[in-house]
Formats: C-alpha cells, structure tokens, sequence
C-alpha cells in the first residue's frame, strides 16, 4: 500500500500518454456495454423466459391458427395448472413503420401466468369492466404519448370488424411495467372482445401457453401434447417458452455471434496498445527501475509495481467506460421503442469488470517480466 | 535546399524507419484495420440485404393486392377478382392468354442449417405463366414442377439455407406432403428464398377455396403502368391496390436496411475514436523514440514545417497500410457470404448475401486516412515544437 504513490507518480511521468491510454481503454468498455445491450435486446428477453411455461402452436407454423376447443382438452392433461391462449392480431397504428405487437388474450389467466408483468390493480379492474379496453406496455405508451382514457384507432390487417372493415377501436384502461428484459412495447387487449366483433377467423385463436405444475417434467408435458392433438386437423408443436423465445431470435440472424466477434476485434486491439505503451513506458524508465533494485527491491516488488501501474489504468479507465455505457443505458432506448428489450444485463457487467482485470494483467506481464529481469548493471549502464 | 526536398527527405525517414519501430507501427495498423473490417462488414451486410430486396423488381411488373394490404402476408383476393385483374388493358398477352401469375403466399417451417432451429420459410403458390412473368428465373437442377401435382421447386438460397431441400426430399406444408423436384434462381433476389408450388394444389392444403393473396402481372411496357394501375383502381369490382413490384420490395427492405445501417456506423465511429486514439499513441511513441533523431535534424537546419509534416506522412501511411489491409480481409472473408434474416414485414426468412463494393471499401479507405489524419496531427505538433536542445540530452 505504501508504494502508491510511487505507482501514481509513475503513471503521470507522462501526461499525455497515460491521457490516452485511458481514454482508449474507456471507448473499449463503453462499446462493451453498449454492444452486450443491442445483444440482449436481440436475444427478446430470453433470460427472462419461463421453463415452466409451455407454447403449443401449430405445426406448420406459428402464423397458422388452433381451435379454441384445444383450451379445455389440454386443461384435462395431469400436471397442467393454467391454460390460456394468445392471438396475434397483427394491428398497425397510423402507418405500417410503427410496428408493435397486437395481442388478444385473456386478461386474468394471463396475468396470472406472467408475474412479471406489473398492471395496478384499479387499471386491472378497469379492463375487466371494458370489453374494448387494452392494456399496453409503458414503453409503447410513451413513444405514442398515450395516456389512460384515450381511444386508439387501429388498422386490422387480419380480422375485420362484423361490418367488414378494418378499422378498430379501443379505449386505453391500463399501461403494465415489468421487470427488466421483458417486452414493454406490446399492445394487449380482450380476447372476447374480437370474438364477439370478428367476421373471419370464429373458434380459431393463436397459440396457447400452458403453465406447468414441474418445470423438470417440462419435455415429457411438451410430447403428451403433441400426441394428444396427432392426426387432428391441425397437429401442434410444442417447446418451453424459452426455446420457443430463443429459436425466435435465431431467425433475425446471429446478432450474439456477431456482436461477440467485434468486441473480440476490439479488446484484442486495445490489448495490443495497452501492453505497448506499458513496454514503451518500462523502457523509458530502465534507470529507474535499476534504481529501485540497487535500493533493494526484490523482483517480486519491481514486478508488482508495474503490473499495479497497468491494472490500475485498465480497471479506472473500464470501469468510466462501462458506468458511461450503464448511465447511457439507463436514459432509455434510443430508438423510440423500436427495441423490445433496453437494458445491460448485470451478468455482463461482471463479465466487463473480469475482462478490465485481464486487459490489465495481459497488457502489464510481458514489460513487467522484462523490468524483473533487468540486471543492475547492464541497466545502470545504458543510461 | 528547398522546402519542397526538405518535406521529401524528412518524410522518407521517417518512413523509412518505420520497421525499427515495427511494434507500435503494428498496433496502429491492426487497430485501424480491425475499424475498417468491422466497418465494411457491417455495411456491406447491408447492402447485402438491401441488394436482394431490390433486384427483385422489374421495372415492367406490377403487383395486384386487396386494397389496403401493404404485404402479401395480409393481402387477400377472391378467384373473381384475380380474373378481372386479368383482363386489365396494359397487360402483356400471349396470343389470348393474360402474362399474369396469381399467387398464394403461405409460411412453413423449415430448420434452418446455420443454428438447426426452426425457422419461418416463404412458400408461394404459383400458376403455369410464372416463368413468362419472371423472366430471371429458370430452374438450376433437377426440373420444374407438374402443375396439379404436389411438387414443388425450392430457390437456390433456401436450399442453400434450410435443411431437407434437396432435390427428391420431402417438407410438409398445409396438409399435404410435397417432393422437391428442382432447384431454381431468380438472379439472387429475395425470390430464391422461397419454395414454389402450383396455387390450387396449395389452396387445397389450406382450405382456401378458390382465393388468392396477390396477382404478379407482366406489363406490355414500363409506361404501361399507369393505364393498368388507373383502369383496376377506377374499377369497383375490383377493389385492388397496384404499385410496382420494386416499389413494393424497396419500401420492405427500409426499416432494416436502415437499422443494420444505423448501427453499423454508431459502432464503427466509436471503434474510430478508439481507433484514432491508439494512433495518437503510436505516433507519440515514434515522435518520443526518435526525439534525439527529430533534435539532430532540426539542428542541421531541417525547419519545423517538414518535421510536422513527415510524422503526418508516417501517420496517415501506417492508416492507409490499416485500411487496405482491412479492406482485404473484409472482402476475402464477407464477400458472397451468404446468411439469412427476419422480414418483419412478412414474417419470413429472407437469404442474401454480404456485397462487399468499391464504394464500400473506398468509404473504408477514406475512414481509416481520416483517422490517420487525426491520429497523427498532436504528434506532429509536438514533434515540430521538440525543444531542441533538451531533446538531444534525453535518453
């Protein structure tokens, strides 16, 4: 502890240089957070997913619709404890570029089946009492500055109203939270609702989700289901909701991968500058160091000394660039709510603060050995 | 001696000396490559995408859908309304018979290769007159499907991308199961992604009745278009909407296009920042290694201006070696590779290929001069302010 001051007055024998070491290192971590936050937000919250709940969908495709009829047999299955059903009703608000989700469900199974959700209960009260009410995410409702009371036109693109225009309303009852890393962009209304206003599609709902009583049992209720709707005109396919999230975010492309090699790219980089200018630094001070060691430092001491110099900027310098990223992250997306999911997940900040300690010992190792190793004499010489 | 030798001499020393500083110029070098391979990468992944979705329009074709349906997806159109399409004035025939295709566009799941889950595959039911409409597609391998029969033809991007599309295999879609009998192309557009079967084989798989999603027609001219947009619009019976096939794919290619853009250049510029501040670096090393060096040459009479000017030199050749060398590696390993992706707008996958361009690669250079530039003008300014006499005493 003691020899701090000496690793700070070495560190600022160069002004500049120890400047811009910094500074490099710091643009490397914020692009850390910022990448590992686009990764999350493509990944759709998977983390988040249950394994204890389950999506039946058709086989064919999820586009394709099931019977309704499906609610009350899976019910029946030992080990189901609730059973409800979602619609994607593929709405658009004003123009088809402002993309969201449109749901019809089930208002009470479903809330209860995602405790993640967080509706309060009057607003919850309010949708029971409106068939045409909707709930929406928080984020949603303020990139369209919606508030509660308001009515919202919406275009169908699937099902037409019983006068057989596209055109839909509802009134807005509610605006859920949730817990970090789930969808707040999403537009959730009455599945009664659009039965009982539907021209097209009676009987047929989405897809159903079905919560488990054993989450370990989960491969077997999956198979259970599948056979008990085989060779019906419309055979299902059923997987954790987590695989089902997952699989999902695999169609839009390999966003993890190619995140993972830019940061790649980028720390091998800043590896390469950082143990540079620790070289050029231990070289600068070859009479110095020798200094020390006819003073009586062991090697052990002189090595440590320099590794300190270099982990100190890395972990200062990281830890600005990955609290930058965090705050940037904590202002909310960028985009308006086009991204499902806005956050930096606490696993990946752990993740960061183990990569600063290594870019820091990587960097330090090699000029620290050579500073151990110098021979007095020889040192003392060439000055 | 003049400026102009003095710049030329200082600056070839310095270039000149770059080997014996081989570590640092190295770290300049792949620092401002790694930018430049990210950059192009990026971009050219858009323009990969973006290629794919416009050359799938032909200037002489139209696409018919329900009024009010921006995709395929949600269009809708009975088997009376597909006729009177075709008898719309504008239209190319052949002898009597109207050059117009109406399709069924339904989605199946096939497992894609790159990650073994399922994935969203377009399959378009088609009628016998496709290959009138689209001129550019022609079968590869294998032979094209007998209408009537559940055949179907799968492009050469889906075969390349999903599994069990193999000529003579077999993929479930509706309630029926069908054989894959060829392979086609479609001049790499967003068609090849898609599997191809005769549209009342398909309307039966799915309980369609005698309806349709969407008519592709083939127009006697460009110029026609307007004739046949106005004559269907003004008809009541009608009830369609018209827009130009490449209209209609350019405005689904936007909001991606413009993501993967947006995201391409905010991650780049911050690797340029960090990029120009290793530069910064290198060139302080170089400037500080060869302090005693810039001293005796400003003794012997070299002025400040030349001094300045050939760690600038130095600079922007060791960002100009970077951007060529990133430059490579971007077109060697993203070139022609191909990948597929979400069409939101449809719901389904759409294969293209990473287009790596000169314009891109060009862009890329001028990136990492710009960054060589910036990397190197503080240094510079230092090394032409070095006191002279201190210097010579350092090291």
């Amino acid at each position: 502890m003691k020899f701090l001051p000496l690793v700070w007055r070495s560190l600022w024998r160069r002004k500049i240089r120890t400047i811009f070491t910094i500074l490099s290192i710091f643009i490397a971590f914020l692009l850390f957070g910022v990448l590992m936050t686009i990764r999350a937000a493509f990944s759709l919250g998977v983390e988040l997913a249950g394994l204890d709940r389950l999506m039946v969908i058709h086989k064919v495709s999820i586009i394709q619709p099931l019977p309704v009829a499906y609610q009350t047999r899976l019910r029946t299955v030992p080990g189901v404890e609730t059973v409800t059903h979602n619609t994607w009703f593929g709405g658009i608000y004003q123009d088809p570029s402002n993309f969201f989700a449109t749901i019809a469900l089930e208002p009470e199974p479903y809330l209860g089946m995602y405790p993640e959700i967080h509706l309060p209960p009057d607003q919850m009260k309010a949708w029971l009492a409106d068939r045409q009410g909707v709930v929406v995410g928080k984020d949603l409702a303020s990139r369209f500055g919606w508030k509660i009371g308001d009515r919202i036109p919406i275009r169908g693109t699937i099902y037409r109203t019983k006068s057989g225009s596209y055109a839909w309303e509802f009134n807005l009852v509610g605006i859920y939270d949730a817990d970090p890393g789930f969808d707040k962009t999403q537009f959730f209304f009455r599945y009664d609702y659009l039965d009982e206003a539907r021209q097209n599609g009676d009987g047929l709902v989405g897809w159903y989700v079905v919560k488990i009583k054993d989450s370990s049992r989960s491969q077997e209720m999956a198979a259970s289901f599948d056979e008990m709707f085989a060779n019906s005109s419309a055979e299902t396919k059923t997987t954790t909701e987590k695989g089902f999230i997952d699989g999902f975010a695999k169609q839009v492309g390999d966003i993890g991968s190619i995140m993972m090699a830019i940061l790649a790219a980028v720390l091998f980089t800043m590896l390469l500058v950082v143990g540079n200018t620790m070289a050029q630094a231990v070289r600068e001070r070859t009479s110095e160091l020798a200094v020390l060691k006819a003073l009586g430092f062991s090697d052990l001491r002189i090595l440590t000394l320099v590794l300190a110099e270099s982990l100190f900027v890395a972990v200062v310098a990281g830890g600005l660039g990955l609290g930058v990223a965090w705050l940037f992250v904590q202002n909310g997306d960028p985009t308006g709510g086009l991204l499902p999911a806005f956050l930096l997940p606490g696993r990946d900040v752990a993740v960061g603060v183990g990569l600063m300690a290594a870019v820091g010992l990587l960097a330090g190792l090699l000029p620290a050995t050579t500073a151990m190793r110098l021979k007095i004499t020889d040192a003392l010489r060439k000055a | 001696m003049s400026w102009l030798t003095q710049i030329g001499t200082v600056t070839l020393l310095s270039l000149k000396t770059i080997p014996q500083r081989a570590g640092s110029s190295a770290v300049a070098i792949v620092g401002i490559a790694g930018v430049v391979i990210v950059f192009v990468a990026v971009l050219s992944m858009a323009q990969g995408f973006f290629n794919a979705m416009h050359s799938a329009g032909a200037p002489d074709r139209a696409l018919v859908m329900r009024t009010g349906a921006d995709d395929e997806m949600t269009s809708g159109l009975s088997g009376p309304q597909t006729d009177i399409v075709k008898q719309a004035p504008g239209l190319f025939r052949d002898g009597q018979r109207a050059i117009a295709s109406a399709e069924m566009f339904v989605i199946i799941d096939l497992p894609k290769r790159s990650t073994h889950t399922a994935a969203n595959v377009p399959m378009r039911g088609i009628e016998p007159t496709t290959f009138q409409v689209r001129r550019e597609a022609k079968i590869v391998e294998g032979r094209m499907l007998t209408f009537g029969t559940n055949e179907v033809v799968a492009g050469r991007a889906a075969a390349g991308q999903f599994e069990g599309l193999s000529v003579g295999s077999v993929v479930k879609a509706g309630q029926l199961t069908w054989t894959v009998v060829g392979i086609f192309e479609s001049g790499g557009s967003v068609a090849e992604t898609e599997l191809w079967c005769d549209v009342r084989v398909l309307q039966g798989a799915y309980n369609r009745g005698n309806s349709y999603q969407s008519v592709l027609a083939r127009l006697d001219t460009p110029e026609a278009y307007d004739s046949f947009k106005n004559w269907l619009t003004s008809n009541p019976q009608a009830n369609v909407s018209v827009r130009r096939e490449a209209d209609y794919y350019a405005a689904q290619s936007v909001t991606l296009t413009r993501l993967i853009r947006t995201l391409g250049f905010a991650i780049a510029s911050l690797m340029g920042v960090g990029a120009v501040f290793a530069a910064i670096l290198t060139m302080y090393t170089a400037v500080a290694t060869r302090s005693r060096e810039i001293a005796t040459l400003r003794a012997i009479g070299f002025n400040t201006f030349s001094v300045l000017i050939s760690v600038l030199a130095e600079s922007l050749g060791l960002a100009a070696m970077g951007g060529l060398l990133g430059g490579a590696v971007a077109y060697l390993a993203f070139n022609g590779y191909q990948t597929s992706t979400m069409n939101f707008q449809t719901f389904s996958q759409v294969a293209f290929a990473f287009a790596v361009t000169p314009a891109l690669l060009a862009q890329g250079l001028t990136y990492a001069l710009t960054m060589g530039l910036v990397g190197g003008l503080l240094p510079a300014v230092r090394a032409a302010r070095l006191p002279i006499s201190s210097a010579l005493r350092e090291l």
